[in-house]
Parts: C-alpha cells; sequence; structure tokens
C-alpha cells in the first residue's frame, strides 16, 4: 500500500500533465497553474528540511570534533549572521526593527557589505578556476593520436584563433569563417544527434515513471 | 455690456497664452482639417484558435485612403462592445497597413481586460487621420463569441508521436516479460559502477554520489535517482560509506527515501544513516566548493556524477582526478558531456544516462522500454531521410503533416 | 636516448600547476601592460546595439539579468554599457533577476550606471548631456521570484501577477513608468543576460509563446550552445563572453572592463596554444624515440 499510493498519484497526475499540454482549455489550465503552485510550497517546506539538515550535519562535526571541523563553524556562523542582517534593517525613520515580510532587509548595509565584499569575490574566483582546468586540460586532451583526434585538435585551433586580431582582418575573417562553420555544420550535427537520442529518451523515461515501471526515484529500483 | 464682453474676452485670452495654449490653438484652426478617410470593409471576427479562450480575432480589408488614396489614414483603432449600437470600448490599436488584430484578454474578471467567453460581442474598426477626431468607423461586425477549446489542434503530430512511442513501449515490454532475450549492446560506464563500488569496499573509502544541479522535476534528475537506487543497495551489501550531497532541498529529500529504501531492500536498514544524505546550498559554485572540500578531504575511492550539471562540472571532475578517484559521469547537458569525457574514466552520453537504470537492474521490462528507444530512433532516421528528400523536390505537404503550432 | 624520453615524457605530462602558473602570471602580466588590441565586430552584436540605438526615446527595453557574482567578471561589463546606452538614449528599462542571487547584480549595476549617467558624455560625436536617472520613471526593477518559467508566463499575461510590488516594495500600480503597461507587448525588446540555465525559459516560454524580439548575453562558456537560436531566428541577436561584451562596448564607443580583459584572454589562448604544441610535440617525439629503439 506504501508504494502503490505513490504509483498510483504519479500515473495521476502524470497523465494530466500529457493531458494538459494537448488541451488548452481554461479548466485545464487553471488545474495545472494550481499544481504549479504546489512546487512553491513543497520548495518552501523542502527549504525549511534542507537548512535542518545543513545545520544537523554541521553540529555534528563540530561536537565531534572531525577532520577539518572549522570550516563547519564558518558554515553555521555565515549562515546565521546572513540570516539575521536579511530580516533585519533601518525604516525610512532610521529606526532598527525585524522585517520578515518586506524587503528592508536586502537593503540592510551589513547584508550588502557581507554580499558584495565576501560573496562576490568568493564565487567570481570559484568560477574563475574553471580557466585554469580548462587550460590543463585542453593540454591533456588535445593530442593528434589518430585521425579525429588530430580533426578535434585543429578545430579546435582554429576556434581559439578565430578571434586573434593579429592576424589581420583578411585571415581573421577566412579564420571566421571556417569556425562558424565547424560550430554550425559538425558540431550542430553531432549535437542534434545526441539531443534527438535524449528526448527520444526522456520521453521513453517519463513514460516509464508514469506508467509505473521505473520506480527508482522510489527507491524500488 | 459690450465693452464688459471685450474686456472678458482679452482676460481670457491673456490668460490662455499665460498657460500656454493660445499659439496651438491658433495653429491648429489654422491647420487643414483632413477629409474623413474611407472606411475599413469586410470585418471579419473569429474566436482565436486553439487557445484557453477570452481572445479574438479581427480582420479587415484595410480602407482605400491607407497608403493610398488621400494618404489619410494614420492608424486602425479596434472597438468592442457587448451590444450592437452603443458602449464601444476601444481594446487596441495598430499602424496604418495593417489587416489585423488579436484581441487577447485575461482570465480575470476582474481584470480591466478581461474578455467574457461564451458570451455575444460586436466589434468596429475605425481608420483614423492625424486628427483623431477625423475618423470613419468601419460596419458593426457581430454577434461572436470566443470560446476555449479542448484540444490544441496544432499539436496532432506530437500526439501521434507520443501515441505510435507509446504503443512501441508497451509491444516491447511485453515481449520482454514473455522471456524473449533482447540484445542491447553493453556500456563501459555502466559496468564500470560495479568494479568501482568493489573498489571502494577494498581500499575502505567512501563512494561520493553527486546529483547535479538539477531539480526533482528533471528526467535527469529522475534516472539518476534511479541510478542512486541501485548503487545505495550494492554500497549496502558491501557495507561501504555513501555520501550524497545535495544542492536542492527538494532533491535531497527524495534522495533520502531513495538510500533508505534500497538499504532496507538490501536487507541492511540499521546501516542507513540519514546524514550520509545532505544538504548544502542552493549556489552553485558554493556548492562546487562544498563537495570539492569533501573530495579533498574524505579522499573518496569512487565519485559518481549523474544528472544535471552546468559550468562546475570540470571543476568537480579536475578536482576528483586529483584527489585520485574512480570517477564516473552521465549528463543530458550536451555542452559539460566534453569536460566529463576529458577529466573522468567513464561517461555516459545523453540518452544513455536514461538508460542505465535498465542496463544496471538487467530486467526484461526495462530492456523492452529502450528497444522501443530504439526503434523510434529508426523510425526518427528514416522520417529525417524522407524530410529530406521531400524539401529537395519540393514536397511540401509532407513537411506539413510535421508542423506543430504553438 | 633515455634522458630524451624523460624530456619527451615530461613534456607530455607536465604537471598541472605549472599550467596553472604560467596562466596566471600570463594574465596578471596581459593586464597591466599598457598596450590595446583591436577588436573585430560580429554581425550579431552589432544587431543588438543597433536594435536599442535606433529605439525611439520613451521606448521601453526589458532587461533580464539571470547571473550571479561568478559569472560577474563576464556578463557584468554587457550590462553596465546596455544601461548606460539606454539611459543616455531616454530609453526606459524594466528589469528582473530570476536567479536568486540575481538582484543583488542588478542593483549594483543600476546604482554605478545611475552614477555615471550624471556626468556629460559624447558618443559618435552626439553629445549627452548628463541628467538624474529616477527609479520608477526611467527604470523599474521588478526583482526575484523563484522558478523562472512561471514567472515568465505569468508576466506574459499582466507583469503585476508575479510582481504585485517592484523589488523595494512599492505597488506597481504606483510607480510613474508602469502606468498602462500590461505584459510584454509594450515592451521593445527582451535582453536576457544570463550564466545560468534560465536563459532556456527565455526562449521556450518567453519567446516562443508570446513572440518578443529576444537577444542573449551568455558567459563564453555557454556561447556555442545557444547559436543555433540565432540561425533559427528565435533569437534576433546574441553577445558571448568576454568578447561579445567586448564588442558591444566597442561598438558604443563606451570601452569598459571587458574591452581591458580580452588582452588577457588572448594572451591566455596563446598559452594554452602553446602548451598543446609543446604536449603534441612532446607526443610524437616519444613516439618516434620509441620507434627508434624499437628497431
Amino acid at each position: 500500500m506504501k508504494r502503490q499510493i505513490p504509483v498510483l498519484l504519479v500515473f495521476v497526475f502524470g497523465v494530466f500533465m500529457i493531458f494538459q499540454y494537448f488541451s488548452p482549455h481554461e479548466y485545464s489550465e487553471w488545474i495545472y497553474k494550481f499544481l504549479m503552485d504546489w512546487i512553491y510550497i513543497i520548495g518552501i517546506f523542502a527549504m525549511a528540511l534542507g537548512i535542518w539538515s545543513l545545520i544537523h550535519v554541521s553540529y555534528d562535526k563540530i561536537k565531534n570534533k572531525r577532520h577539518d571541523w572549522g570550516y563547519s563553524v564558518v558554515t553555521l556562523a555565515a549562515l546565521f549572521i546572513m540570516m539575521f542582517f536579511g530580516i533585519t534593517g533601518f525604516d525610512e525613520n532610521g529606526e532598527w526593527g525585524f522585517y520578515f515580510m518586506t524587503q528592508e532587509g536586502l537593503t540592510n548595509p551589513m547584508f550588502r557589505n557581507f554580499f558584495n565584499h565576501i560573496l562576490v569575490p568568493i564565487e567570481t574566483t570559484m568560477f574563475s578556476l574553471l580557466a585554469f582546468f580548462i587550460s590543463s586540460a585542453a593540454y591533456r586532451a588535445f593530442r593528434a593520436r589518430n585521425v579525429l583526434a588530430t580533426m578535434l585538435l585543429v578545430s579546435a585551433l582554429v576556434v581559439m584563433l578565430r578571434f586573434n586580431p593579429y592576424f589581420g582582418e583578411a585571415v581573421g575573417l577566412y579564420m571566421n569563417k571556417i569556425a562558424a562553420w565547424l560550430l554550425n555544420v559538425p558540431n550542430m550535427a553531432a549535437k542534434r544527434a545526441i539531443l534527438i537520442g535524449i528526448g527520444l529518451g526522456m520521453v521513453g523515461t517519463a513514460l516509464k515513471v508514469v506508467l509505473g515501471i521505473e520506480r527508482g526515484y522510489m527507491g524500488k529500483g | 455690456m459690450r465693452y464688459i464682453l471685450i474686456i472678458f474676452s482679452l482676460i481670457l485670452i491673456t490668460f490662455s497664452a499665460v498657460i500656454g495654449q493660445v499659439d496651438p490653438v491658433v495653429t491648429d484652426s489654422l491647420a487643414p482639417v483632413p477629409a474623413p478617410p474611407a472606411p475599413v470593409t469586410e470585418v471579419a471576427v473569429s474566436d482565436k484558435a486553439n487557445d484557453h479562450g477570452h481572445a479574438l480575432i479581427i480582420e479587415w480589408k484595410r480602407s482605400l485612403d491607407d497608403g493610398a488614396g488621400s494618404n489619410a489614414v494614420m492608424l486602425y483603432e479596434i472597438f468592442r462592445s457587448e451590444f450592437p449600437d452603443s458602449a464601444f470600448k476601444m481594446v487596441g490599436s495598430v499602424p496604418l497597413g495593417n489587416e489585423r488584430f488579436e484581441d487577447i484578454g485575461t482570465i480575470e474578471k476582474e481584470s480591466r481586460d478581461y474578455i467574457p467567453d461564451n458570451t455575444n460581442l460586436y466589434y468596429r474598426v475605425d481608420a483614423v487621420t492625424i486628427d483623431p477626431v477625423v475618423r470613419t468607423s468601419s460596419e458593426v461586425y457581430g454577434p461572436v463569441q470566443s470560446y476555449s477549446n479542448w484540444f490544441h489542434k496544432g499539436r496532432v503530430p506530437v500526439l501521434t508521436a507520443v501515441l505510435i512511442f507509446g504503443a512501441l513501449m508497451v509491444y516491447f515490454v511485453s515481449v520482454a516479460r514473455k522471456g524473449t532475450e533482447l540484445y542491447v549492446r553493453p556500456l563501459a560506464g555502466i559496468a564500470a559502477v560495479d568494479d568501482a563500488i568493489g573498489r571502494a569496499t577494498e581500499m575502505g573509502r567512501p563512494i561520493l554520489y553527486i546529483l547535479g544541479l538539477g531539480t526533482a522535476d528533471m528526467i535527469s534528475t529522475i534516472a539518476s535517482f534511479t541510478i542512486l537506487s541501485r548503487v545505495a543497495k550494492q554500497v549496502a551489501e558491501y557495507q561501504t560509506e555513501l555520501i550524497v550531497p545535495c544542492y536542492d532541498p527538494i532533491v535531497m529529500t527524495v534522495a533520502q527515501e531513495v538510500v533508505k529504501s534500497s538499504y532496507l531492500d538490501a536487507g541492511h536498514p540499521d546501516n542507513y544513516k540519514e546524514d550520509s544524505v545532505f544538504y548544502i546550498t542552493t549556489n552553485q559554485f558554493a556548492y562546487v566548493a562544498a563537495v570539492n572540500g569533501i573530495m579533498l578531504r574524505d579522499l573518496p575511492a569512487t565519485n559518481v556524477y549523474m544528472g544535471k550539471f552546468y559550468a562546475e562540472s570540470l571543476i568537480l571532475a579536475e578536482t576528483g582526478a586529483v584527489a585520485g578517484s574512480i570517477q564516473i559521469a552521465g549528463t543530458d547537458e550536451v555542452g559539460q558531456l566534453p569536460f566529463f569525457i576529458v577529466a573522468c574514466d567513464y561517461t555516459l552520453i545523453g540518452e544513455e544516462l536514461y538508460a542505465a537504470s535498465a542496463y544496471l537492474g538487467r530486467e526484461p521490462i526495462m530492456l523492452g522500454s529502450l528497444k522501443a528507444q530504439d526503434y523510434a530512433k529508426a523510425a526518427v532516421i528514416v522520417l529525417m531521410i524522407l524530410g529530406l528528400l521531400a524539401i529537395n523536390v519540393h514536397l511540401n505537404a509532407f513537411i506539413e503533416i510535421f508542423k506543430v503550432v504553438d | 636516448m633515455n634522458q630524451n624520453t624523460n624530456i619527451f615524457n615530461k613534456m607530455m605530462s607536465m604537471d598541472r600547476r605549472w599550467v596553472f602558473l604560467l596562466l596566471i602570471i600570463v594574465c596578471v602580466a596581459a593586464y597591466f601592460a599598457p598596450f590595446s588590441i583591436p577588436i573585430l565586430i560580429e554581425p550579431e552584436v552589432e544587431r543588438v546595439y543597433n536594435f536599442v540605438d535606433t529605439l525611439a526615446p520613451g521606448s521601453i527595453v526589458f532587461l533580464a539579468i539571470d547571473y550571479d557574482p561568478a559569472s560577474l567578471a563576464e556578463l557584468h561589463p554587457m550590462t553596465y554599457v546596455l544601461l548606460e546606452q539606454c539611459f543616455r538614449r531616454n530609453i526606459r528599462v524594466i528589469c528582473t533577476a530570476l536567479h536568486p542571487n540575481g538582484p543583488s547584480m542588478a542593483e549594483n549595476a543600476f546604482l554605478e550606471v545611475v552614477d555615471s549617467c550624471k556626468v556629460d558624455k559624447t558618443y559618435h560625436g552626439k553629445q549627452f548631456m548628463g541628467r538624474e536617472v529616477v527609479n520608477g520613471i526611467d527604470y523599474c526593477f521588478l526583482g526575484y521570484k523563484p522558478y523562472p518559467a512561471l514567472v515568465i508566463l505569468g508576466m506574459g499575461t499582466n507583469f503585476r501577477l508575479p510582481f504585485p510590488a517592484d523589488y523595494y516594495g512599492r505597488p506597481i500600480d504606483s510607480i510613474p513608468m508602469m502606468k498602462g503597461i500590461q505584459n510584454y507587448d509594450q515592451v521593445a525588446c527582451v535582453v536576457n543576460i544570463s550564466g545560468t540555465s534560465g536563459t532556456e525559459y527565455w526562449i521556450s516560454y518567453g519567446q516562443g509563446r508570446f513572440g518578443f524580439p529576444l537577444a542573449l548575453g551568455v558567459t563564453g562558456v555557454m556561447g556555442a550552445e545557444y547559436y543555433p537560436y540565432l540561425n533559427s531566428g528565435q533569437i534576433f541577436g546574441y553577445m558571448a563572453g568576454m568578447l561579445g561584451a567586448a564588442q558591444y562596448e566597442k561598438l558604443a564607443e563606451n570601452d569598459g572592463k571587458a574591452v581591458v580583459a580580452m588582452k588577457v584572454q588572448l594572451f591566455a589562448h596563446f598559452l594554452i596554444i602553446f602548451f598543446i604544441i609543446i604536449g603534441n610535440i612532446g607526443f610524437f617525439m616519444d613516439k618516434f624515440s620509441k620507434k627508434r629503439e624499437g628497431r
């Protein structure tokens, strides 16, 4: 019973979702919107569970003095400090107060400072790491091991050099044309082949879920 | 009395001049008044097809003075009323040269733009000159009603494809159920999952399973749940540690249930630790930083990346490679596939991710659905070739069969 | 012979930390070196510029800022130059941020561009007097709402459905520039500057459903992903990565951070190509020497 009810629910709502795609009727749209609202509701409750999970795992690490537990202290401190500044602030009259339902907290100078001077540089740094990893990956991957790998290598060089201003306009335009062809023809053909497979795989998986053949998402693999 | 009138007029003119209204009035009065333009003809109003109602399409033939004749028409204004001869309200305007207007209203009754369904409505179109007062109204068209459509006729090709694909699936699943042996080509990435779990057990190190950045409603995440359940079952049997850091709280809740059920199915419910599946953050790079930290601290023997990945894919996979883990990845995000292929030991490309659960279980029903996918793919290839031929011999009717209208 | 093989092996499998170190040296040196590089303009970037530049004063551009600090380096220059172009030409802007960290990005951009618009400037020989750009009159920032697909669909009916109030809590109906503005029908175009998959929602749920002119500004990593939409006509213009931003800055005669950063990108590319060549020389020489040893 514990497994049958979820399967039944998935079937009913899955079939409705297929139906609503083909039915633009007002009633079908209304039910669709109503169901979509539930995503917000479930999301909010799940967020509470998520935050609880984070606190629990971090607290457990600190309590048991596990390896590098200091990071968990930073995590919890960041969570509570940002939450505190995010819901407090000054109103138009300069009065300090708690703001749970309005946006004053987001204009709190401390909230902004933490955001602009801590989060922004950290996130930008994390993203910029990608440049380093791409360089090292390109160095290791682009080897002319066989004909196909050589074609890949040459294509990569053309795409990378297509906007090189030192080649002059004539060579630049020619390179640009080759690069555009590489991107729009062979690259696109390969991508579309994969995408068609993905599309069919998606429909197949969705049908398997709706029909109750696939139950891995319930732990019944 | 005459003097009083003169003085009063002077005061009035002075006052008007002060507030700056005299000049335009004088100029306007001197400007030639345009003659009323010819009216628009053949006004026709119809319900907008394939929609939720509350919308109509108004079409007409241009005024003879639009771009020709006296060239007086500047724009067309469209009016609607629930009565044939009064209470017309302007609902929109289009510049000269146009012969069509979509009057799209809202569903909300309290809204100003509400158009009632199944109610008689009347329309007229005014040809308006540079002087908005000078205009000519068309004949009133009506009554006409808007209504909701139960079926979207423009999506028949999609419905047909879904039905054919569904039928293929049901057929192959029933064939598989009867015990017919179905061949599917082996996938190295899938075979590696078993070995990787064995390796982790031998080394006494954990397995890190990343569900990606997708939400629970994405097919790639659903496929990842299925693979997670298989991995968790084996992990439970071998009594190895499993770490599942999550990006989305709903995904975390589902993943907890998946792992818990797998431990139960494997007969080791006591070994399940709720903290093994935990939430980190819904911030892409903060999540990456946390997962990289786990990789470098706990040195997992195997990292499994299955689901939706974006720019973080290479950062995760390269860090995993530095930590010396065996890495298996699978994603349907085409842009990230090259990164995983470079940095991981095995990569499931696109649909292979969805097929993984069928491979892992080797259950006939699952293999049957894979067979259906293969046949559908063959059909797509055949249709693409036919389409290519049709377009080259200008057989447009063939192309039109597959046209989907939104 | 063995010594040679060792060198070739080293060339082939250099420690990745050397790659990282040389890359950072090249990036820093290129950033500070006092030279500039020419920027070639692509037609897809020019189309965005021309579209905005030929709009009548008072028109509305809808700017969807869907990125976080991570992609700030590439995407902030696009936002800055586009906003300044709009405000200098008296084009009004409605803005949303459908990424949780997007509102701060948008706010930063508005604050800085509003400041720079106070000064007189000349672009393409035309002088633009400095003026006070006012929130609520020249622009309206609607803020953030989760689930972008639903928000984009809702705005198609009425901006007030997902956003009854703007980011600062003022009811939309009380904002002067939003008077008579219902939905996408009243905006000239939508420009989505994004570092996330939110772009797909703008294409399929926004442009696909409501048919407004859409232009994209995306990160370099996402660059190749969205070219097909340009060919299919679903987007009318496209700016990809730092290069796209630099091209727009050049078009607008408003050189900013992107033009400077292009130096860094170009020389980083040279270095990567250098490493690829070194790796391949090592690979071939190693193969060659092994072959000779075998003989």
